[in-house]
């Protein structure tokens, strides 16, 4: 089976200086793949080229179509679903008119079937049901993310692309939002996840690539990468800033 | 001055606030959608007036040949700008927008006109005329520097102003207009006798509001208006077309400002140049609201209007100048509140 989206030789280059650098990906139907690194890898800069914020060179396929020439919006028609690190919300509207406007590309449908989306989006987030008219700006870091993701949700995306969907939150928002990003995968939505919590993405995800200086230098199905010594190597350090030393030593006994 | 003077005063005042309030809405909304500074504003309302005029006086007004010239112009900007993705529909799409369109009106207004149009059909007919020039100007001047500064898209503002006052001049000729109203009763109050036009102006001015933030606050289309203000960002990551919103924007810009024009020019004399002083009254409102609150913009609005109609009373040589002052301390205030309106980009 051919995969959902397909890199191969991507380059991205902001003033001739190469942030992402002849990287070579796939993301097959209905899969968690995450790609991690550390700040400043190029994670952020890679999810921008594939939804055609940022100018790159080489191909990229989505879904059997180049997405060569296609601007944002048009990728969006397609299926591709970005959640930015930065969410991107509308801070002075609601939060039941960020979700409509999410399902802006099935407009047509009318309103009811935008509706019938949104119950669905407040079923995962039932935080989001009780927020429904209070307006965007106003919600915690969690909840903007979990609104953020929503509103991706709504345009009933073939691919979803978070980037760093945990960062910034408290690790209870954390766990809440990794069971989201699990639960989205059984509902047939393939998922790439930019994380520089490495352990937490390849925890989740099926399949893992390791971004440095915006070069992939390792990959394999997530549950090897976490268990190699170099990944470890790579963030033990992190690991322990954020105190999930001890987790981990617990998952080992 | 007595009560009924002042009574007279008010009145008028309410009768220009109402259009400045329109304009000062139209430029709010062009502004935050697009971050372009609408100076050519002024204009739709003397072209709105002019052709309006010019319909009711039994000729087919010059602006008809303007609407025909720029819709071919967008047309070939369009081609261009989307060059990359265009399809058979799309081309066909594009045509029936900015040539067909133009060109059905301009052949409305040759068969309409010989039989002296009513009231209502040259108004109409004028708003035909009008409006489609504000998203052919969207798409020939403003929307290939779109990402441009702020600033970049206010001298071209500028231009396009100039432009269309030159036009103006060439379109309607030197002299001014004056055209019938809706009606020309007058009610009597007691002391007040109100006219049936002011009436007319207030109403129209009111419902278009009504109907504007019932647009904005209920359809999907109005919402995505109001997102692509908020947020350019977001509203690209949910599909939202930024350059489909300017167009909208626009659009109902040209509307607004040819239906001021065809509502005062039967209440005073209209030149080709008289667009920009008007325009500039509804900026002033426009900019107390911070150019980014619509009802403290129209509140203001109807102030300015207040505030002209007594200068005019008390000063009239130096109306234009109180009315202008005013902005100043409303300025002072805002920049030591807080830093007013920035550049996002």
């Amino acid at each position: 089976m051919s995969a959902l989206l397909e890199l191969s030789a991507v380059t991205v280059a902001y003033g001739g200086i190469p942030a992402v650098e002849d990287v070579t990906l796939s993301v097959a139907a209905g899969t968690i793949v995450s790609v991690v690194g550390p700040n400043g890898a190029g994670k952020s800069t890679l999810l921008g080229a594939v939804m055609g914020a940022l100018p790159a060179r080489g191909t990229l396929r989505f879904d059997g179509r180049d997405l060569a020439g296609m601007g944002v919006e048009a990728r969006v028609q397609a299926g591709l679903s970005l959640v930015p690190e930065q969410r991107e919300l509308f801070a002075t509207m609601s939060v039941a008119d960020n979700l409509l406007l999410g399902g802006f590309r099935h407009r047509r449908e009318g309103r009811a079937a935008l509706a019938r989306e949104m119950e669905k989006v407040f079923t995962l987030f039932p935080r989001l049901a009780e927020r429904r008219d209070q307006e965007a700006g106003t919600l915690s870091g969690g909840e903007r993310q979990m609104l953020a993701m929503g509103r991706a949700l709504m345009a009933r995306p073939a691919l979803l692309m978070l980037d760093e969907p945990s960062l910034g939150l408290a690790p209870l928002v954390v766990r809440d939002i990794l069971r989201a990003i699990r639960e989205l995968r059984s509902t047939g939505v393939a998922i790439l996840l930019v994380e520089q919590n490495a352990r937490a993405a390849l925890k989740i995800s099926d399949y893992g690539y390791v971004i440095e200086t915006g070069r992939i230098t390792l990959q394999g199905p997530s549950r090897d990468l976490a268990a190699d010594r170099r990944v470890a190597e790579l963030y033990l350090g992190l690991a322990r800033q954020t105190g999930e030393r001890q987790e981990e030593d617990g998952n080992r006994q | 001055m007595d009560f009924s003077i002042a009574l007279i005063l008010v009145q008028d005042g309410i009768v220009n606030g109402a259009i400045y309030a329109l304009l000062a809405l139209s430029l709010v909304l062009v502004f935050t959608v697009t971050r372009v500074v609408f100076i050519p504003q002024g204009e739709f309302v003397a072209y709105g007036a002019l052709t309006y005029a010019g319909l009711q006086a039994g000729q087919v007004p010059g602006s008809v040949g303007l609407l025909c010239v720029l819709g071919a112009a967008a047309f070939l900007a369009s081609l261009w700008a989307e060059r990359h993705q265009l399809g058979a529909g799309r081309v066909a799409r594009l045509a029936a927008g900015t040539l067909l369109l133009p060109a059905a009106i301009a052949g409305l207004a040759w068969l309409v006109v010989p039989h002296h149009p009513g009231v209502v059909v040259s108004a109409l007919l004028a708003l035909l005329i009008v409006t489609p020039v504000a998203p052919y100007l969207y798409r020939v001047a403003f929307r290939p520097i779109a990402h441009a500064s702020v600033l970049v898209l206010l001298i071209v503002a500028v231009g396009v102003h100039l432009a269309l006052t030159g036009l103006g001049l060439v379109f309607f000729g030197p002299e001014g207009s004056r055209a019938d109203g809706f009606t020309d009763a007058i009610f009597d109050f007691g002391t007040v006798s109100v006219a049936g036009q002011s009436l007319w102006v207030v109403g129209l001015a009111a419902a278009l509001m009504a109907g504007l933030s019932l647009f904005f606050g209920r359809t999907l289309t109005g919402k995505a208006l109001r997102a692509t203000a908020v947020n350019r960002v977001g509203a690209r990551l949910v599909g939202i077309g930024i350059e489909r919103s300017g167009e909208i924007a626009f659009i109902l810009a040209g509307a607004v400002g040819a239906l001021s024009g065809v509502l005062i020019v039967s209440l005073t004399t209209i030149y080709y140049d008289t667009g920009f002083l008007i325009g500039l009254k509804g900026f002033t409102a426009a900019i107390v609201g911070g150019l980014a609150s619509y009802p403290v913009a129209a509140l203001a609005a109807i102030g300015v209007g207040v505030l002209e109609s007594f200068a005019s009373f008390w000063a009239s040589a130096f109306k234009e100048v109180i009315v202008f002052t005013a902005i100043i301390p409303v300025l002072l205030w805002f920049s030591l509140r807080h830093h007013g309106v920035e550049d996002e980009e």
